[in-house]
């Protein structure tokens, strides 16, 4: 029995649908799960008062980046120019880039 | 009703029949389209769990840190500023934090180092992130030296290493004791690194920070409201790298928008004219082009938004991770939750296909509305 093309087109999006709803409720499962994992890390950044995630190590400005100040970045002198990737991954934060 | 189905039908049958008779061109066009889907749903996913952890994770950061700067640069704190600032109403507490930077030139690694508020380990020994443990290769109980700020190695017992699902906060981190850290880094009794206040009342950070502003001029109290939306503008679409992912997606997809609107080829024309010379009506073919528009592109979508959430949450981000690594030899390693909801796909969606759908019906109601005759000329 040969298939229409719409008919083949229609299944194959169907699977896509289906398989793109099966993964938001994945995600939806996956948050839920993960409760008590985000407890025992607010527990840990309450506990050593810590202040930033550590995403980037190569720099102590985006190691760190919400204590970060507007000089470091620039080294030791105001032309030396970014050489760390993250520094271009990242902005410099809200509270520093504000207009007074 | 079964009827207009059916028209649909044959529609979609002869659309499809046309998309394969130039498979080449189309499925180029569909690979490209898949990959820009691709691309923007991995950064719109990534970027929305990371700030989405940070904002959850972040929500227990102290209420306020106060920092001293000199020269634009922040300077060590002396301890005694926390009494007068423990005296602003409202202040519960204040705590003089000891941490900074060690880097690690054998690894080419920068640790921070810490002394924890609770439970410090005791003189001589350490507690380690998993990032640390894995780059060394060290376990708990082994011994590890640091040269100090005078370039005599200390060294330190490991007492404990954090579990690797807390990564994405202790990766790099080394607590220790106030004893020792203070004999490594050769920061004097008097003075910390910051303070980190705790305040009764949220709708109070302003009004305290701008007190301590008043009671010392050199201070920078950064409070935790400010330090969540550091993280919520990560990878901000002004940022470096983002700008230009943006700007060739973007240009792409003119680039699309562009061959679709200058018109259609002299073939496309050509069956356009004969469709019409055999019968079909304007609003015939019309369906046919926003049937192949929205083939395309709704296939595009699926299929490139279904790859990203693989990507991004199944091989933790594996295509960002060298962008994000950097020049560090020491990173976290960890698979982010997926916070992802409807509106987000639908955004994509929106971004994505109706444009495209849109741009494929203008052209293609010019050529419809023009005389078979002339077109087949």
């Amino acid at each position: 029995m040969e298939f229409r093309r719409s008919t083949i087109y229609m299944g194959t999006t169907a699977i896509l649908v289906l398989s793109l709803t099966g993964l938001m409720l994945h995600a939806k499962a996956k948050v839920r799960a993960s409760a008590p994992l985000f407890a025992r890390k607010t527990a840990v950044v309450r506990q050593l008062e810590l202040t930033d995630l550590c995403l980037f190590t190569e720099a102590t400005y985006t190691r760190h980046l919400s204590m970060t100040d507007l000089s470091t970045p620039f080294q030791d002198a105001p032309l030396s120019l970014e050489h760390f990737p993250s520094g271009g991954l990242v902005g410099p934060p809200p509270h520093l880039a504000q207009k007074p | 009703m079964t009827r207009m189905i059916e028209r649909q039908r044959h529609i979609m049958d002869f659309t499809l029949a046309a998309l394969l008779r130039r498979k080449g061109k189309n499925g180029a066009l569909l690979s490209v389209y898949t990959l820009l889907v691709f691309i923007l749903a991995s950064i719109l996913f990534f970027t929305h769990a990371l700030k989405h952890e940070a904002a959850l994770v972040l929500n227990e950061a102290p209420e306020i840190i106060v920092q001293r700067t000199m020269t634009g640069r922040y300077q060590t704190i002396p301890v005694a500023w926390s009494d007068r600032i423990r005296q602003i109403n409202g202040v519960i507490s204040v705590h003089p934090r000891l941490w900074g930077y060690k880097y690690d030139k054998d690894f080419l690694a920068n640790y921070t180092m810490m002394v924890p508020a609770g439970n410090p380990p005791e003189p001589g020994s350490i507690d380690i992130g998993s990032g640390i443990s894995r780059m060394r290769g060290a376990n708990r109980g082994d011994i590890i030296a640091f040269a100090g700020h005078d370039g005599q190695p200390r060294s330190f017992t490991i007492r404990n290493i954090f579990d690797s699902e807390s990564q994405l906060v202790t990766s790099d981190l080394i607590l220790l004791s106030e004893k020792d850290y203070r004999d490594f880094s050769g920061i004097p009794e008097d003075q910390s690194t910051d303070l980190a206040l705790q305040v009764r009342n949220p709708r109070e950070y302003a009004t305290i920070a701008e007190k301590i502003s008043r009671m010392y001029p050199d201070s920078r109290p950064i409070v935790r409201t400010e330090i969540q939306r550091t993280y919520d503008a990560l990878f901000g679409w002004r940022s470096g790298l983002m700008i230009v992912i943006f700007a060739a997606v973007a240009l792409a997809f003119v680039i699309f928008a562009w061959d679709k609107a200058t018109g259609l080829s002299a073939e496309e024309q050509k069956e356009i004219g004969i469709l019409k010379a055999v019968g079909w009506e304007t609003s015939d073919i019309m369906l046919m082009k926003f049937w192949e528009g929205s083939i395309i592109s709704l296939t595009a979508f699926l299929l490139g938004t279904i790859l990203a959430y693989a990507h991004v949450f199944f091989t933790s981000a594996a295509l960002f991770a060298p962008v994000i690594k950097g020049w560090s030899t020491l990173y976290p390693t960890f698979r982010l939750t997926p916070f992802i909801d409807f509106g987000q796909v639908a955004t994509l969606f929106f971004l994505t296909v109706v444009p495209y759908t849109v741009t494929t019906i203008i052209p293609s109601w010019r050529a419809a509305t023009i005389d078979p005759d002339t077109v087949m000329r």
